[in-house]
């Protein structure tokens, strides 16, 4: 498939997947490549994860966009007429209050409303509302039409479907008003296959894959979004090792040969129950043999994520 | 204290970490050694995932503790996971003047939303669990799983949230009679009635009005109890161990739950650093993977050399491959434990656990006891 029809499919992106499956990492490397291929990447983040502006190589940026809620530019000038850039922004339920509140005829209120606790107290008597009013600044932005590609950080795989099933819960809570109606536009951006789609993000262990085709069903079933490709992160590639002649050559060649064989037919398998158990092509994120992901190591997987959109069937 | 005292002598551990780093498995197998210890031991778990009930051999887990019998030895343990709104139930039967008021709030749609959607709740249900247990005569050591926030204080601050919650002025507003009550300080909390109402709709506001009308009395026994929780937590029988996985992101969560703790003045007794990469040490003792004296290229017959070198080339191949999977192992199994200092750091008195990366899945007690052995051993910090 060609890497810029991938990644114009929709313009919404969410991202969702279990805690500990590098979510994070992949968000990182989809907006690089995304970038490469000249697009105007926005990566929205909703849970005030700190590492992914230095992950995109603007370590600078860490602490200004902690509580940036407006959009600022980590990189610009990539892909091959160098029109392609990522920016940052972080989404709180708190800020999108106030803005809403704002918007609504509150401003003289908002300031006073937000520091009073007052989202706990909304958020209680309406659950999911702090996901609406997230959820309905994505749509706002997304309107604007001033970025191609927008990604979204998602929630753990659990909460992700509670977070995208907000909208579709307030609809049915509130008859009228200004919510019913950021419900109303949210559920149609969240339908529209053109405009949004999740991809989830699993390791190719038991668990991780369990989760993400439970969450698949739900998400298809219950909140009736387009599910994009299915990204496997950390694949251990590569050939078999013969441990025939790692027996000749010592204890540790030979334990760690048998070992890296094992993950390898460990992961392999799970890539092909996923394969079977959840019909959706799938892309790969290599495994990288490190403790630290560094912005270097994000600008390596994002051309491999190319490389694999280029050889995945659509 | 080593996690071999720590199991032998602690009446609560509380598991901290951030998600996906195995802390729910790590605090069964605490646990399972516990009960093979001799210890009368309870897991509480939070939203585990169907494996491990299935690991457990249970067809699922529930808000009661469930007996789990431990093959190949005498012992048994208990596992349960926290169901937040049957435990939020159980304190509104508790702490209601009669079962009048108790039903009344139970089917108030306010309540039932405090209970799914009111963060922290979660939270505190654990803390509130973790307390009834271990005041429960069957069990005298409860390890706790936390929910995965980032914040490790939500745990310690959740029953203090709540009461201030309850506490809240807006609701102090609501629950004062009408006309009655409207002082100046009652004002904002009208408008801010008034500005919910216009967001959500007015139906939303008489449902908390009739929540906090019911809930009236029952905030001190509320109170009261989480008095008590923190004092739990803060106890000297309790001890917090820390799960990370040996990864720069996870490590620097890990080191912020940490200080967290220690401001609290709770410390971290114990770490466990799940799925390292094994360190394939030379236990031979003689120089591993000879660089054999030849290459492909030194070959000097033609003839033979063409026929040979093939499948030599392919050997040497083979070797090298095999070298540089030794060397990238090891690179990263070093760099892993590199990564640790950090967390070391923050935590100075804890006992270290290496629980290594594992070559095959765990999905059984066995493999749970295979971890288990890993725990019990103290590794030497660095």
């Amino acid at each position: 498939m060609n890497p810029l029809q991938f990644f114009a499919a929709s313009r919404l992106v969410v991202v969702a997947g279990k805690g500990g499956v590098g979510k994070t990492t992949v968000t990182a490397v989809m907006a690089r490549a995304a970038a490469e291929c000249g697009l105007r990447v926005l990566v929205v983040e909703v849970e005030g994860k700190p590492d992914l502006a230095g992950l995109l190589g603007n370590a600078d940026f860490t602490e200004s966009t902690k509580a940036g809620y407006q959009a600022q530019r980590l990189v610009s000038d990539l892909g091959p007429e160098s029109n392609g850039s990522i920016e940052l922004c972080h989404l709180t339920a708190e800020r999108a209050l106030i803005e809403y509140l704002d918007q609504h005829g509150f401003r003289r209120v908002s300031k006073r409303l937000a520091s009073s606790g007052i989202l706990n107290v909304v958020s209680t008597a309406a659950p999911g509302i702090g996901d609406l009013l997230i959820l309905g600044k994505v749509k706002q932005i997304e309107r604007a039409g001033t970025y191609d590609l927008l990604l979204l950080d998602g929630p753990a795989a659990g909460h992700a479907i509670s977070f995208l099933q907000s909208a579709s819960g307030l609809l049915d809570a509130a008859k009228v008003g200004p919510i019913q109606a950021q419900a109303k536009d949210v559920v149609e951006m969240l339908a529209d296959p053109a405009r949004c789609q999740v991809v989830l993000v699993t390791l190719a262990e038991a668990t991780p894959v369990n989760e993400l085709v439970e969450t698949a069903f739900a998400l298809e079933d219950r909140v009736g979004v387009a599910l994009g490709p299915v990204v496997v992160d950390a694949v251990d590639c590569g050939c078999e090792l013969d441990e025939a002649i790692a027996a000749t050559m010592g204890v540790a060649t030979l334990a760690a040969a048998e070992f890296r064989n094992r993950r390898r037919v460990v992961q392999q398998a799970q890539i092909a129950r996923l394969a079977v158990e959840l019909p959706l092509p799938s892309l790969q994120v290599p495994l990288l043999l490190t403790a630290t992901v560094t912005p270097a190591d994000i600008v390596r997987l994002a051309e491999k994520f190319i490389v694999s959109i280029n050889e995945m069937v659509g | 204290m080593s996690l071999t005292e720590l199991i032998d002598e602690s009446a609560v551990i509380v598991c901290s970490g951030s998600g996906g780093v195995g802390k729910t498995t790590i605090a069964a197998v605490i646990a399972i050694e516990a009960a093979k210890r001799g210890r009368r031991s309870v897991v509480v778990t939070i939203d585990p995932a169907r494996r491990l009930a299935d690991a457990l051999g249970l067809d699922n887990l529930t808000n009661e503790p469930q007996v789990v019998a431990i093959p190949g030895s005498q012992a048994s343990f208990s596992a349960l996971m926290l169901d937040t709104a049957a435990t939020f139930d159980e304190l509104v039967h508790r702490y209601s003047v009669d079962s009048a008021q108790a039903e009344k709030i139970l089917a108030n749609r306010f309540y039932r939303n405090v209970t799914g959607a009111l963060s922290g709740t979660q939270e505190y249900m654990a803390a509130e669990k973790l307390f009834a247990l271990h005041h429960d005569e069957r069990f005298d050591l409860v390890v706790v799983d936390t929910p995965p926030t980032r914040n490790a204080l939500d745990f310690l601050d959740a029953p203090g949230r709540l009461t201030r919650f309850l506490d809240h002025r807006i609701y102090r507003a609501l629950t004062t009679p009408t006309r009655l009550g409207l002082k100046i300080a009652n004002v904002a909390a009208q408008t801010v009635l008034k500005t919910i109402g216009r967001i959500v709709g007015g139906d939303v506001i008489a449902d908390v009005i009739a929540f906090f009308q019911a809930f009236e009395g029952m905030e001190g026994g509320f109170k009261q109890r989480a008095t008590e929780v923190i004092e739990l937590l803060h106890s000297d029988t309790t001890h917090f161990v820390l799960v990370a996985s040996p990864r720069s992101d996870t490590i620097t969560e890990a080191c912020f739950f940490a200080d967290r703790l220690n401001e609290q003045g709770l410390r971290v007794s114990g770490i466990v650093i799940n799925r390292l990469y094994p360190l394939f040490a030379d236990t031979s003792g003689a120089a591993e993977a000879p660089h054999t004296s030849d290459s492909p290229t030194t070959t000097s017959s033609e003839a033979v050399g063409r026929a040979r070198g093939a499948s030599k080339r392919t050997t040497d191949a083979s070797e090298q491959a095999l070298r540089d999977n030794l060397s990238e192992l090891r690179g990263v199994a070093v760099e892993e434990r590199a990564v640790l200092a950090p967390l070391l750091a923050a935590a100075p008195i804890a006992s270290l656990a290496e629980i290594p990366l594992l070559d095959h899945d765990i999905h059984d007690l066995e493999g749970l006891g295979i971890i288990g052995g890993h725990l019990l051993v103290d590794v030497t910090r660095v």
